[in-house]
């Protein structure tokens, strides 16, 4: 198959609030997959429900073939999807570097005994996660900022550094949650590039974003969503000029408005 | 941005003569302190291995508190643990004398169960909630041994047990004194030796355990736990773990306790101590090393000074004793505390320079 993620009729509610209703999309391998609607539309449930932080309450992942129920955050990552935050989550207190061997956990296995006693196939593991872990920073440009606290990183190198934590974990699908988001237009740019060379090199992503620019620049397809509902579904020409989507940014009167000036 | 770092140039050739007449140095002085201290009296030889006993303490709490950012206020139940055990299984109690070197491990085994029944429920709860928690289960172990003397006497109840023993290793015997090799040794300067090595170990370990795979995991927790999940860390094994180590520490601290004293009852495992034991930790500074072992040996020290010096200077000053020494002595104690978490919030050894920033200088175009 070369679907990557298969969602069927996912939903979500929270109280009343029905953030997510019939949501079903499938991502290809190797594809940039944009997920974009107005605030509130249900992007980051959404994902929260992929990767398992909150339990969705209908429908169904299939991530790589294998179903993705009732799977607690750390068995998603382990199966293959890591994440970024919105508001970006590192490890504040700890130095860049130490942010992405974090990201090593879910590969290595050394355990108490390991640590304790440090035999040869733990310190060969270690150095394995220091090497990694400086490629990766390498790799998405910050490692120049190895041991500064991740809290003293400019907010573009934290989310690069959020990204590089994620890659850490060896996904096989790269979950963004609107990773440009006060990025000024350089860094931006910079940013596109990144998410190019990610897929280039193997890795799948899923993106929420707002900058629509980057969306639909570099987006194979993109998702729409509105009040927890799919709206349009396509290729970024299609959605851009889809009716339902210009009416959802922008309210239905004044799109008429526009189509008639 | 290295700049500063000029004295890191030559560490490849340089430092390690540097660090190995450091490390000769302070095994020099750690050597003959306890007949430096034995001028003062025996007396100051006791306290130097309690102080060692609260290291390991604060130490195990550090990795619950300090690196897995739980708060723990129950965690003398542990050490409470480790003495009933060393004290059940060497007295006249049960008659049963088993050597220390075979209950340290196996006391250290019992609070890391401990440990994990503790963590177990606990797992979703944090900060003051979980802090309640542990408050009531430290209470729950020591209300349990002050009541297990019926219907079958296990704990001796309220009047603890008695005649402990020592620790002995054939028929050298930690608490008598004695001439070896023509200098002579109290009991308490044998101890000293001992608990230095087992304290050096501990520390070793933590040292080991903090940066690993497992150090870095429980500090992801204690930044961010839906980060470190969604990073696939196992949150929940992970914090067990943090719990089962911090524990055992605790468990071995308590066997040496119980040996030193030869005597345990519950009333030395109240909350008071965990507070204690967790004011080393906070004053020290959270999930340092270095800071926690300097709190530790700081808190259990100032007592003790201010003990011996409270009422002679009272003396010097108003020619007469006007507070008695147990009452200022907390007194003082409280105020020094105050003083120290309005000056030096972060505790007074914090991390702030970590191991991996010296390594800056290495890489040269690692500072910008």
């Amino acid at each position: 198959m070369s679907h990557l993620l298969l969602a069927k009729d996912v939903a979500k509610r929270f109280g009343g609030v029905q953030a997510l209703a019939e949501v079903s999309f499938s991502i290809d391998r190797g594809e940039i997959y944009g997920l974009i609607g107005p605030n509130g539309a249900g992007k980051t449930s959404l994902f929260n429900v992929l990767t398992g932080i909150y339990d969705k309450d209908e429908g169904s992942f299939l991530f790589d073939d294998q179903p993705l129920d009732q799977l607690k955050p750390n068995q998603v990552a382990e199966r293959g999807i890591a994440r970024t935050f919105q508001n970006i989550r590192l490890f504040q207190n700890l130095s860049a570097v130490e942010n992405v061997m974090i990201g090593r956990h879910v590969r290595t296995r050394a355990g108490v005994f390991g640590a304790i006693f440090r035999d040869s196939a733990t310190r060969a593991e270690e150095a394995a996660i220091e090497r990694r872990s400086y490629e990766l920073l390498e790799y998405v440009g910050v490692a120049k900022r190895a041991n500064d606290l991740a809290k003293h990183l400019a907010y573009g190198d934290q989310r690069r550094l959020e990204i590089a934590r994620a890659l850490a974990t060896e996904p096989k699908l790269l979950a963004l949650d609107e990773p440009a988001a006060g990025m000024n237009a350089t860094e931006t740019q910079g940013l596109k590039r990144l998410l190019e060379d990610i897929r280039r090199d193997g890795t799948t992503i899923l993106l929420i974003e707002h900058d629509m620019k980057l969306v639909m620049s570099i987006c194979d397809r993109v998702l729409v969503l509105d009040y927890g509902r799919k709206i349009a579904e396509g290729t970024a020409a299609v959605v851009q000029n889809d009716p339902k989507v210009i009416a959802a940014y922008l309210g239905g009167d004044i799109a008429l408005n526009l189509k008639g000036a | 941005m290295s700049v500063a770092k000029a004295g890191d140039e030559p560490r490849t050739a340089g430092i390690p003569v540097k660090v190995w007449a450091g490390v000769a140095l302070v095994a020099v002085a750690l050597a003959v302190l306890p007949f430096v201290a034995a001028f003062a009296g025996q007396a100051w030889v006791r306290i130097l291995n309690f102080a060692m006993i609260y290291v390991m303490l604060a130490l195990g709490l550090n990795i619950v508190v300090g690196f897995a950012g739980l708060l723990d206020l129950g965690y003398i139940a542990f050490y409470a643990v480790g003495a009933y055990m060393y004290a059940l299984l060497a007295s006249p109690h049960f008659n049963v004398h088993l050597p220390f070197w075979a209950i340290l491990p196996m006391g250290a085994a019992l609070a890391c169960i401990f440990g994990v029944l503790l963590g177990a429920p606990t797992l979703k709860l944090r900060g003051d909630y979980l802090a309640i928690v542990t408050l009531g289960f430290g209470e729950i172990i020591r209300i349990f041994l002050n009541n297990l003397n019926a219907p079958v006497n296990i704990s001796n109840g309220p009047q603890g047990i008695n005649l402990i023993d020592p620790f002995r290793l054939g028929s050298f015997n930690f608490a008598r004194s004695e001439v070896v090799g023509g200098v002579y040794f109290s009991g308490p300067q044998k101890y000293y030796y001992i608990l230095l090595l087992i304290t050096i170990g501990v520390i070793l370990v933590n040292v080991r355990l903090q940066n690993s795979r497992l150090g870095r995991a429980w500090e992801a927790i204690r930044e961010d736990e839906i980060a470190a999940k969604a990073m696939g860390i196992n949150t929940r094994n992970v914090k067990l773990l943090a719990f089962a180590m911090g524990a055992s520490f605790g468990g071995i601290a308590g066997g040496i306790f119980s040996a030193t004293q030869q005597f345990v009852s519950p009333e030395s495992f109240g909350l008071f101590e965990s507070v204690i034991v967790l004011a080393m930790v906070v004053l020290g500074g959270m999930g340092h090393i270095p800071g926690v072992i300097l709190g530790a040996i700081l808190l259990t020290l100032l007592p003790e000074v201010l003990r011996y010096t409270m009422e002679p200077l009272q003396n010097a000053l108003f020619g007469r004793v006007i507070l008695d020494a147990e009452t200022i002595r907390l007194l003082v104690f409280g105020i020094a505390l105050v003083a120290i978490m309005l000056y030096r919030p972060a505790g007074l050894w914090p991390s702030a320079t970590r191991k991996r920033e010296l390594e800056v200088a290495r890489a040269p175009e690692g500072a910008e």
